[in-house]
């Protein structure tokens, strides 16, 4: 076995691991905790494809920015397991159910696909001169379009704020 | 064989490490005691003098004491979070030595070692990953005391860093326009043949001077920590040396964040008209060591200085000062370079 391999196993069974222990674990600060361990593990896949750009801004905006947030939210809303909504056994069913059907798409997209197999270590896809260059010449319209998106979001989020200070005073 | 090169590098690499670290903790603990002298200095008492002679053993006396104090672990706390907290918080505060060049290469046995951890070509962008990480340590440490205190100082931590790392980013950014590169190797070697960034962007580096202090949650920037408000802050419940793990990981970042603003703005390890002499190169590389040092002795100094200067903020006046004044500077900062950039057709 490579050293490709061994890191390739060891970065999945973490990120799958991860995934698992986030969903099951019945404190919220520790599933924050494992997704960013999940996150950690996907930058690694990141860098192991030679992305390096992708795999440090996954941790940056991820890991650094929107994890904290939600930390924020969590800490504040100080969630106890008594405040925790009863679910019911009906519902449970329903969503393994759906659940079932979405894996199920998903593997019979997967056996159809004949893509070339993953090139590991090389190719200038995810480097920062590749992707810059792809994103102002190609895809510059919904590059822009995305970031008009993000400003309206801003500001609307400011709005959201404001209004509830005038009608405090 | 293939195998005999790479545990070569690995040992390198190894041996590399084991010095930066032990380097960086070294200095930082200097640091404590460079701290209480400044103070010292500038309220014209003479400081720390009875350990050793004028007082250079006083970092290792306040160490036994530390590790030798009892350990408080509160009842009502979530013990893995609670020991995690320091842990994380010194881990972050060490890992982004790896990517600052400290030097020029060393030949040793005719092979060129060159005195980088990891030269990455995302190297400041790690950078600024490792600070937005460092804000876990105080978040998890805290919300695990159980405490409304330590939780306000946790509170009060992450908002600052995310307000000052808007400002911190778009200022990065004009600097990368002007360097067109991200690798901090490549910066130190552009410096070398021409002139330091300072130059090119100075109101850059005021700005980037100012969030590096919001960002080790120094004074003026101490509001986590504001004893006469939250007695303490975010590491009220700590004792021993998990406190020592908190408040030695400032002054880890201090060196660092020292060490990033040499390395951006001064030219790292460059001193001026050095690569046109005749030097062997380790001596050349030692000299350039020791200017890297010089240069991030003197931001320490500055850092302390300010400290026993001007008196801490309100909150309020923290967040004016990063989203109304700074970040509007920085993006005034990143068109202009722009703008310089596309007329003189570079």
């Amino acid at each position: 076995m490579s050293l490709t391999t061994i890191l390739f196993i060891l970065l999945s069974l973490m990120s799958v691991g991860g995934a698992l222990m986030m969903l099951t674990t019945k404190n919220p600060v520790m599933s924050v905790i494992w997704l960013i361990v999940v996150f950690f593990s996907i930058s690694g896949h990141y860098v192991m494809l030679n992305a390096q750009f992708l795999a440090v801004v996954n941790i940056i905006v991820y890991a650094g920015a929107i994890m904290v947030l939600f930390l924020f939210v969590i800490m504040l809303m100080n969630l106890n397991s008594d405040t925790e909504p009863m679910r019911n056994y009906k519902m449970q069913m329903i969503g393994v159910v759906s659940g079932g059907c979405l894996l199920l798409i998903i593997l019979s997209a997967l056996k159809q696909l004949k893509a070339a197999p993953v090139q590991i270590a090389v190719g200038d896809q995810g480097l920062i001169h590749t992707l810059g260059k792809t994103l102002f010449t190609n895809y510059v319209v919904p590059f822009e379009v995305a970031s008009v998106l993000f400003l309206s979001a801003m500001v609307g989020a400011i709005l959201i704020g404001k209004k509830d200070e005038e009608n405090a005073v | 064989m293939f195998l005999a090169i790479d545990l070569l590098l690995l040992l390198e690499k190894l041996i590399l490490i084991i010095i930066v670290v032990m380097a960086t903790l070294g200095i930082a603990m200097y640091a404590t005691l460079g701290e209480r002298k400044v103070a010292a200095f500038m309220q014209d008492r003479r400081g720390p003098s009875r350990a050793g002679p004028g007082g250079i053993l006083q970092p290792l006396a306040d160490g036994i004491k530390l590790f030798f104090k009892e350990e408080i672990i509160p009842d009502f706390s979530s013990k893995w979070l609670f020991v995690m907290g320091p842990a994380l918080a010194m881990l972050t505060a060490i890992m982004s030595s790896a990517i600052i060049p400290w030097g020029d290469h060393i030949v040793i046995a005719g092979k060129n070692v060159p005195l980088v951890i990891a030269d990455v070509n995302i190297g400041i962008l790690y950078v600024f990953g490792v600070v937005s990480l460092g804000v876990y340590g105080i978040m998890f440490g805290a919300w695990a005391s159980n405490n409304k205190f330590s939780l306000i100082g946790a509170l009060r931590a992450a908002s600052q860093i995310i307000s000052y790392e808007l400002a911190l980013g778009i200022t990065l950014i004009a600097l990368l326009m002007v360097t067109g590169t991200l690798s901090l190797t490549e910066m130190v070697k552009q410096q070398q043949s021409g002139n330091w960034n300072i130059i090119y962007q100075p109101l850059g580096f005021f700005i980037f001077l100012v969030c590096a202090f919001a960002e080790c949650n120094r004074t003026p920037f101490d509001l986590p920590e504001a004893e006469n408000e939250l007695t303490g802050g975010y590491h009220l419940e700590y004792s021993s040396m998990k406190l020592g793990f908190y408040l030695f990981a400032e002054y880890i970042n201090m060196f660092i964040s020292s060490a990033v603003m040499a390395t951006l703005y001064f030219g790292g390890y460059d001193v001026p008209f050095l690569d046109e002499s005749l030097l062997s190169p380790n001596i050349a590389a030692l000299v350039g060591i020791v200017a890297l040092m010089i240069k991030i002795t003197a931001f320490i100094f500055f850092f302390m200085w300010v400290r026993w200067t001007v008196p801490r903020f309100r909150y309020d006046q923290l967040m004016n000062l990063g989203w109304k004044i700074l970040l509007p500077l920085a993006l005034f900062n990143m068109i202009v370079t722009g703008a310089v950039i596309l007329f003189l057709g570079k």
